[in-house]
């Protein structure tokens, strides 16, 4: 019981003294798991909203794997990046392997999926209702779609918000091709794992307590912006 | 872009319209020229709405050819607008909603701003033209959909029952602003199920029942002496599918003009 206690204070101590390492790790997480979220999400919005609204050929097998590789294992996503960027992989000679470009890389595999699928089901709720007014009125496919990505925009900060849960909470695939290196590779999630397995459960505890902070920080924003909106738009 | 392009008139040659082997709209063929309000009326599933969203263009008929004529028929789109029973509103402003029509038309900025004050306040929204649309009443989305409508100038504008489930006030100010719309000559197409709306707004009926086009005659003649026996029946007040269906539907549908007369 003392230990557990004595890992709050040190990690109270740690965060409350904006220790260099810690406050190093965690810009670190946030820099990737912003990039993949944003890169995922310049490919996720359109994608899902497209697969929505359009009826094209492989449709339906663009649907079934979104929704598959929702749920995909980081560990296994981690490994199939590994394999690709590692020196006798086709994209090894970008020398990516144990950079945070690599991490990005496997985050976005990640999280592309979750937002599009989740657009996907927001646009076709959407479209549904705004279809005939849409045709009526002459909007073209490209009209069409701008409208609906604009008008559910509040819906669709849910669906990106779930995958920014999603990256920044992974542990798996950051380390397998981050490699979890000291002041290069290291984020929050791989640290956490790392002291945990080396005793120092102060600097795991203080690195579990910000993740927790900035997650429901991250959450409570959202929930204020949307209710704000919901209050404005209905 | 051509706000008055002469599209009419709209043909319609024997045209059906079937779902699952259901033949919904039955072999219709009529002409609507420039000119007179139409009010296509009819009891529950006789074809109403689809009727409309075929000349429309929003379904394509399973058979027959439906064109528009005029010199402008290629443009068509552009030269025509819809009001749905249920008005859609963008999860935007008054003001948005219509700016967005506009915008979808090509007009620039400057144009737009006139437009939308113009027609808000000729529909009695302008003092709403910065709330959220989807919070206005129903029959202010109504409006707004009109609204939205007549800013486009249609050559034609169909409405699909647009005073479904408004109350008498709201459904005053829906008719005024349809006349208004009318009067700048604007071919209204219009279905209803309210009868003393067709006398007071259509200068012809078309009677519908179970997708075949009964009737298409002047609104006064059709009141005073419909020549279908179903029509009579319509106007009389009389529940058609629950007196008429079982011998109806052993007469397999009527034809203009040529429905057998009703045995008393």
């Amino acid at each position: 019981m003392n230990d557990i206690s004595d890992a709050f204070a040190a990690a109270f101590a740690m965060v409350a003294g904006f220790d260099k390492d810690l406050a190093e790790i965690v810009g670190l997480s946030l820099e990737v798991s912003l990039s993949a979220v944003f890169i995922a999400t310049v490919i996720g919005l359109p994608l899902g909203a497209a697969t929505a609204l359009f009826r094209f050929p492989g449709r339906k097998v663009i649907i079934v794997v979104l929704n598959a590789f929702m749920g995909l294992p980081p560990v296994v996503v981690g490994l199939i990046v590994y394999l690709l960027l590692s020196r006798a992989g086709p994209f090894g000679v970008l020398g990516l392997l144990f950079t945070p470009t690599a991490m990005i890389i496997a985050q976005v595999i990640l999280v592309t999926p979750i937002i599009a699928s989740l657009t996907r089901q927001v646009m076709e709720d959407l479209w549904r209702e705004y279809e005939e007014q849409m045709r009526s009125l002459g909007a073209g496919p490209v009209r069409s779609l701008t409208a609906l990505l604009w008008d559910g925009r509040f819906s669709l900060f849910t669906a990106i918000l779930a995958g920014f849960g999603r990256a920044s909470a992974e542990v798996g695939a950051v380390m397998i091709v981050g490699g979890n290196i000291d002041h290069a590779t290291r984020v929050m999630t791989t640290a956490i794992a790392l002291e945990v397995s080396r005793g120092d459960l102060a600097l795991a505890l203080g690195l579990g307590l910000i993740l927790l902070v900035l997650s429901t920080c991250v959450n409570g924003a959202a929930f204020l912006i949307r209710d704000a909106a919901q209050k404005r738009h209905a | 872009m051509n706000p008055r392009a002469d599209i009419l008139p709209l043909v319609l040659d024997d045209v059906s319209f079937e779902i699952n082997g259901m033949r919904l709209i039955k072999d219709l063929s009529c002409t609507f020229e420039a000119g007179p309000r139409t009010a296509i009326i009819g009891p529950n599933g006789a074809g109403k709405s689809l009727f409309l969203r075929l000349c429309h263009g929003l379904l394509t008929p399973s058979a027959g050819t439906i064109r528009w004529a005029g010199p402008d028929g290629a443009n068509s789109v552009t030269a025509q607008a819809m009001v749905f029973q249920r008005p859609v509103m963008l999860r935007r402003s008054v003001a948005a909603n219509v700016d967005f029509a506009l915008k979808l038309r090509d007009h620039g900025k400057p144009d737009r701003t006139v437009i939308i004050d113009e027609v808000l306040g000729r529909c009695g929204l302008r003092r709403l033209k910065d709330n959220p649309a989807r919070v206005l009443s129903f029959g202010e989305q109504q409006k707004l959909a009109l609204a939205r409508a007549w800013a486009l100038k249609p050559q034609v504008l169909f409405l699909d029952e647009p005073t479904a489930s408004l109350d008498p006030a709201a459904t005053h100010a829906v008719e005024e602003i349809v006349q208004a719309i009318h009067h700048e000559g604007t071919r209204i197409i219009m279905t209803t199920h309210d009868l003393g709306q067709a006398r007071r707004l259509a200068d012809e009926v078309i009677f519908l029942h179970r997708g075949r086009m009964l009737e298409y005659a002047p609104t006064e003649t059709f009141f005073t002496e419909p020549k279908n026996d179903l029509a009579q029946a319509f106007v009389k007040g009389e529940l058609l599918w629950w007196k008429l269906g079982k011998d109806n539907r052993r007469a397999g549908g009527y034809e203009i003009d040529k429905a057998p007369r009703r045995r008393n």
